[in-house]
């Protein structure tokens, strides 16, 4: 693991094992859903990937904005969601972050600054960049994280929204996950070059980090995102990271594109939960049988929260016309 | 009152807004010094400066989605997209983005932006910078679309789509700029979803949008000698639109022609005319008429292009034939 920040004491540390546990958790839980055929339509697992999303949003504050991907509900739970209303959102629930409107792929929860996921991949370039552009022109420091993944880095909106940004200093950080597969394919097959030379293009600083290692990702992003506010921005970080699961819940005979010797590899010897917990234990921030202990509270909340949402009511459906507009009530009314 | 062009009134609408709520501002490609190829933003970049007249790179995907983030995050974006054509450029941005942000969020996010753009043909600019394709955003909800059709138009439909907490789309005429209309010195708005009766009429109900209007407006004069009364309607917004007006209309004459420069097929004259059928039915004496722009990607040549748009003779004629009953038996 990289070396200990002197600012960050043992609470920090054990809020980020805490958080990633929360992702791992809520994922074994969604896919069990789906498995089991209680989850409509299917969703995108982020277990595996937990560290990208912690080790950032843990660097920022509650009114620093994210943008979202269909792999995105280790986004969701790092930035402050709670599980009732994101497995609500998931099966569909009046209660849900999105009163069932969005589902997995569209999860917004703007009360911890979270802009959503998108299901158009890289559609929410353009979203953080703006994001970023507000708060410069109201004067606010506060800064935006864009997450996508390697197959977001072959849309064209990326090279024109990273012009803009670098050519106005917005304070944006591309977070660019790449964990190897863009959907069935190798990100190799899909990628000419290097990802990071795409953002040097512009004139922007880019780093590369090892996606498994959350506390080599939230020291850099913490320096980032301080200089972002000072005006220093935009920057590109490639996270270097794996899927576990397919493409898609659904995703489950994978052996065409990918080997279960390399999946093995990756869980066994690169897990960032395994690693951050064996090096919280060798420093003596926590025993194993606390963490045993969080993790049980960790599974036993999210079992509480999945029984809750599969029992929560569907939304009216009264509500299939609003929200289509703010001023009107009822869209199909109105003629 | 003075009279001032549809140019001049977008201008004003623009300035006043921005004086008025510091969030609201204009992006897009050559807004700020040379205030757009047609001019229409001169000077507002000397007044507001380059933070908030923003000049961006040709890309006009990338400024869209940036003017969706920056609508969801506390402003006002008012996006110049140069030409109507290019909205093809920004469909995700628009319809899957921007339209359905508030809903997929469950109400929670909004996106107050203003996309400014134009249509109309016969500027003998060709088939990628002459398209009147408003049919395309209308189809999707979420969006809100209007078609001033004069100065006075252009200006309070402005001010009100810059208030408004949903994403809007203006289309102007490029061909009107200049076209000048009596336009008060004090401050109106006009409210979405309130149709404009141009002229009033008893024996026929003429449907016209943007520049449209005028073609009815002149067709209606010429029926006038005939002893043809017709009526002018301008539906101003055609999401939402105001459909109460229009069915009381054609109640009254008992024929209606729809008369818009987008192309006929699956277009807003279909829809108006469909709405009529459902609603008016029982009340007509004849069938409604469609006349849109013709199925064809819009000609360069002159001799092409003209043909390709409704005129007023040709409104005339079909007004004349729905009079003689000879529509009845036209299939």
């Amino acid at each position: 693991m990289s070396p200990s920040k002197p600012h960050h004491n043992a609470q920090d540390y054990l809020r980020m094992y805490r958080q990633m546990v929360r992702i791992r958790t809520f994922e074994d839980n969604a896919n069990q859903l789906y498995l089991s055929a209680k989850m409509p339509g299917l969703t995108h697992m982020y277990s595996g990937e937990e560290a990208v999303a912690v080790g950032i949003c843990e660097a920022l504050r509650k009114t620093d904005k994210i943008t979202s991907t269909h792999r995105g509900h280790g986004h969701c739970v790092a930035k402050g969601a709670e599980f009732k209303e994101m497995f609500c959102e998931l099966l569909g629930k009046e209660e849900g972050y999105c009163r069932g409107k969005g589902g997995s792929m569209h999860i917004a929860d703007q009360s911890n600054g979270n802009l959503g996921a998108n299901a158009i991949v890289g559609g929410s370039m353009g979203i953080a960049t703006g994001s970023a552009f507000s708060a410069k022109l109201l004067g606010k420091d506060d800064v935006t994280v864009c997450f996508f993944g390697d197959g977001a880095t072959a849309q064209g909106l990326m090279y024109e929204t990273m012009n803009m940004a670098a050519l106005w200093n917005l304070p944006v950080i591309y977070a660019c996950e790449n964990n190897g597969y863009s959907e069935y394919t190798k990100t190799e097959e899909i990628a000419a070059g290097s990802i990071t030379a795409r953002a040097e293009a512009f004139g922007m600083e880019a780093f590369q980090v090892d996606g498994q290692d959350v506390l080599a990702v939230n020291a850099l992003t913490e320096q980032l995102v301080e200089r972002c506010r000072k005006g220093e921005g935009p920057f590109f970080i490639e996270l270097m990271t794996y899927r576990y699961h397919g493409h898609h819940v659904g995703d489950i005979n994978r052996e065409y594109y990918r080997s279960k010797e390399e999946e093995q590899d990756w869980k066994e010897n690169r897990d960032p939960i395994i690693r951050f917990r064996s090096w919280l234990v060798s420093e003596g921030i926590i025993s194993e049988a606390e963490i045993d202990a969080m993790n049980a509270e960790i599974k036993d909340d999210a079992a509480a929260a999945v029984d809750y949402a599969l029992n929560a009511k569907y939304p009216d459906v009264s509500e299939v016309d609003m929200h289509v507009f703010t001023d009107v009530t009822h869209a199909l009314a109105q003629g | 009152m003075r009279e001032i062009t549809i140019s001049q009134a977008v201008n004003e609408a623009l300035a006043e807004e921005m004086r008025r709520d510091e969030t609201v501002f204009i992006i897009g490609e050559d807004v700020a010094e040379a205030g757009t190829p047609f001019k229409v933003l001169s000077g507002l970049v000397e007044e507001f400066g380059t933070a908030r007249v923003v000049d961006t790179p040709i890309a006009e995907p990338g400024f869209m989605g940036l003017a969706v983030g920056a609508a969801m995050t506390g402003t006002r974006p008012v996006v110049d997209l140069m030409f109507g054509d290019f909205i093809y450029l920004i469909m995700d941005q628009l319809c899957n983005q921007a339209a359905k942000t508030h809903y997929m969020s469950g109400g929670k996010l909004n996106v107050p932006l203003v996309l400014r753009t134009n249509l109309g043909a016969t500027r003998r600019s060709a088939a990628q910078h002459s398209q009147s394709l408003h049919a395309l955003v209308a189809h999707i909800p979420g969006l809100k679309v209007a078609m001033p059709s004069s100065a006075y138009e252009a200006k309070g439909l402005m001010k009100t789509a810059i208030r408004d907490n949903n994403p809007v789309v203006i289309f102007e005429d490029k061909l009107m700029y200049n076209d000048k209309a009596p336009v008060p010195e004090e401050e109106y708005l006009i409210p979405f979803g309130e149709a404009n009766i141009k002229r009033e009429g008893s024996d026929i109900t003429l449907i016209a949008t943007s520049s449209m209007v005028q073609v009815c407006e002149e067709a209606a004069e010429i029926l006038a000698a005939e002893g043809i009364s017709a009526e002018v309607i301008d539906p101003r917004t055609i999401v939402p639109l105001d459909e109460k007006t229009l069915i009381a209309s054609a109640k009254k004459t008992s024929r209606v022609i729809v008369v818009d420069e987008g192309h006929q097929s699956y277009g807003v004259t279909g829809e108006i005319a469909g709405r009529i059928n459902e609603k008016a039915f029982y009340h007509l004496d004849a069938p409604v008429l469609r006349m849109g722009a013709m199925d064809v990607p819009v000609p360069f040549s002159p001799a092409l292009e003209d043909i390709t748009v409704p005129t007023p003779q040709a409104v005339v004629e079909n007004a004349r034939k729905l009079m003689l009953g000879e529509m009845i038996h036209a299939a």
